[in-house]
């Protein structure tokens, strides 16, 4: 483990995503300091500076300027970074166990079990994620938890699919099959021959997962159909930015930053994982560079 | 092969079965009165008493199952329901609404599969050269980029600043003009229809409200296109029968046209493919951001409104979609690689 670690900081690229990624874990674990909650009872809803509707230019009193009816963007961001990880490890987390779960009782017996379950993830994976997701928040309704489960609800089939290989590639090798002889129950040779030897790809899959589960969360704020109106989310804040793509002909850069500043937040983050993700996919597969 | 398609074919309509399974149990958690709107057939119908009526009709105060089944005979006999949020039925509005998300795709796909390939192609070709180098930072750029913020960005950039590519299908001018009777509507696709009725202006216009969304499209899905193209390309690269033909003698382009060429179409099918059914099932966020009027932004449309009928209806035909997509692309593997043999 420690091995591979050096070998993907050895890459240049990956070394500055991981830079990125360790930015963003910083400014999430921090947040509560720079940017002093606003409503003591849930610290995700953005600071609002009046009511007017026209957003105001980054000053040093608004570090990156406001939006629409005043929201905050610099609280809106820092806040935001806290929620995107904050919905993207639930997500990978819960739908990893239920992956593991699933994927490990329908590799491990097959058959009926096995049929069934891999038909069901066969339905589930042919709807396109964001249509399902949309679906299932719309009908729940718009809050945090809601999202978490429309997500998880599309997020744990390619879980379950990808154990389930490692788990039919384990369960035949010969050290599985004499501690079956030797008398092992199934719950012990699970958890002690099959779990520690097919964890790691889904480990390493759903720690690169957590920028699309981002992706997918924001795109459902952008869409309106996300968290509740005002909360600190980063693609919520960008959905109110389109209302400013027009701007005074003499001014054509005054709303600019309502567009850039959440635009360039997502993209670095995105970006972060994409470049650690990449130099993943070199060493596993070492034949392309 | 015959078996395999066979059975591909045979799961198609079981694995459809079960899509309209899931989405109805999800769309059924709503309360029940909202959930009559979608069984109604116009919008007078819907009085509180109507909707108690729709309610008892529909068996909605029964079982899930029961529901289910009553739902599917009354689809089985291509009734769709009506839609709130197009007000129409929903078999017009997807008539309506699918040709534009027909014309936006394919109009964005071309671009991607030449320019994509030219550059993948390129760049594998010249590898570490600045050529390469600055192809793979755009190709890693852009690929990071959310789709919504490369549309907002575009919209930004060409609407908000220069005034062109506006968004929408066309202006209002065109939109009298089209409604005023002097232009017949053949195919739905704006680009041909106004060819058909050797119209300029419509064709212009038209031309311009697409370019912004197939360029959000072309950016964000080339990236990725660019990535496999030039990835497979170097696999290939790297085998002796491309050392051996470079050792005879052959020229770059002689080896890339009738060797390289041929012999990544596997992974390009497969991503181009699967991007192509993507653009079809309605790139909702780029609709949604250009107020193009196709299937995705309908979509959208009815999940804010709770529009059940039209909600069912969409995300059936994205499925639809997504499952013959990946069936021809199975075909085409088949095709292109006589190797290839599902047994």
């Amino acid at each position: 483990m420690i091995d591979f670690l050096k070998k993907i900081l050895s890459n240049r690229s990956s070394k500055f995503g991981f830079f990125i990624i360790l930015l963003y874990v910083v400014l999430a674990i921090v947040a509560p300091f720079i940017a002093l909650p606003y409503k003591e009872y849930d610290p995700y809803i953005v600071r609002q500076h009046g009511f007017e509707v026209e957003p105001k230019k980054p000053s040093l009193t608004y570090l990156f300027g406001t939006t629409q009816n005043q929201y905050d963007i610099f609280y809106a961001m820092i806040w935001g970074t806290r929620l995107a990880f904050k919905i993207s490890i639930s997500v990978v987390i819960i739908s990893s166990i239920i992956g593991v779960v699933l994927g490990g009782i329908s590799g491990y017996y097959g058959g009926f079990v096995d049929e069934i379950l891999m038909r069901f993830t066969d339905v589930i994976l042919s709807v396109p994620s964001l249509v399902l997701a949309m679906i299932i928040a719309v009908v729940l309704g718009p809050g945090i938890d809601n999202i978490i489960f429309a997500i998880c609800c599309v997020w744990w089939p390619s879980y379950a699919r990808m154990f389930r290989s490692e788990v039919l590639r384990i369960k035949n090798l010969n050290y599985v099959l004499y501690s079956k002889i030797s008398g092992g129950n199934t719950f012990w040779i699970f958890k002690r021959h099959i779990l520690p030897n097919s964890i790691y790809p889904v480990i390493i899959m759903a720690s690169l997962d957590i920028a699309n589960v981002v992706l997918l969360a924001s795109s459902l704020s952008f869409l309106g159909i996300g968290s509740p109106q005002g909360y600190a989310d980063w693609g919520q804040i960008i959905a109110m930015s389109r209302n400013w793509i027009m701007s005074s002909f003499s001014q054509p850069f005054s709303y600019a930053h309502t567009v850039i500043i959440p635009s360039s937040f997502i993209f670095f983050f995105v970006l972060g994982f994409n470049l650690v993700g990449e130099s993943f996919r070199d060493i596993f597969d070492p034949k392309i560079k | 092969m015959k078996k395999y398609l066979i059975k591909k074919i045979f799961f198609i309509p079981l694995t459809f079965l079960g899509i309209s399974f899931i989405i109805f149990f999800s769309i059924n958690m709503l309360p029940t009165s909202i959930l009559a709107t979608g069984y109604a057939s116009t919008d007078k119908e819907l009085t509180k008493k109507d909707i108690e009526e729709l309610i008892k009709k529909y068996d909605l105060d029964k079982g899930i199952l029961k529901r289910y089944i009553s739902w599917l005979s009354k689809t089985f006999c291509g009734d769709l329901g009506y839609s709130t949020s197009a007000k129409m039925s929903v078999t017009d509005a997807i008539k309506l609404y699918l040709p534009a998300t027909c014309e936006l795709a394919l109009f964005s796909i071309i671009p991607i599969f030449l320019i994509g390939n030219f550059l993948g192609l390129k760049s594998a070709f010249k590898r570490n050269s600045y050529f390469d180098k600055i192809v793979k930072f755009l190709s890693t750029f852009f690929y990071s980029m959310p789709s919504f913020v490369i549309g907002i960005v575009i919209l930004y950039v060409f609407y908000g600043i220069f005034g062109i590519f506006k968004p929408q299908r066309y202006s209002l001018e065109t939109e009298i003009l089209i409604s005023s009777g002097n232009f017949t509507i053949y195919t739905g696709f704006m680009i041909l229809d106004s060819i058909i009725n050797l119209n300029l202006q419509v064709l212009f216009d038209s031309l311009m409200h697409l370019l912004g969304p197939s360029l959000a499209i072309f950016v964000g899905t080339s990236a990725i296109f660019i990535k496999i193209t030039r990835s497979s390309a170097l696999e290939e690269l790297n085998k002796d029968y491309v050392r051996m033909l470079k050792a005879k003698g052959l020229d770059y382009n002689c080896i890339v046209s009738k060797h390289i060429r041929k012999n990544i179409l596997i992974p390009q099918i497969t991503i181009g493919g699967f991007q192509f059914i993507r653009l079809l099932s309605g790139v909702v966020i780029i609709e949604t951001i250009f107020d193009w009027p196709g299937i995705g932004s309908w979509g959208v449309k009815s999940a804010w409104q709770l529009d059940i009928a039209g909600l069912m209806g969409f995300s059936l035909l994205i499925s639809a979609f997504f499952l013959i997509g990946n069936l021809v692309i199975d075909i085409l593997y088949v095709i292109v690689d006589p190797r290839i043999r599902y047994d």
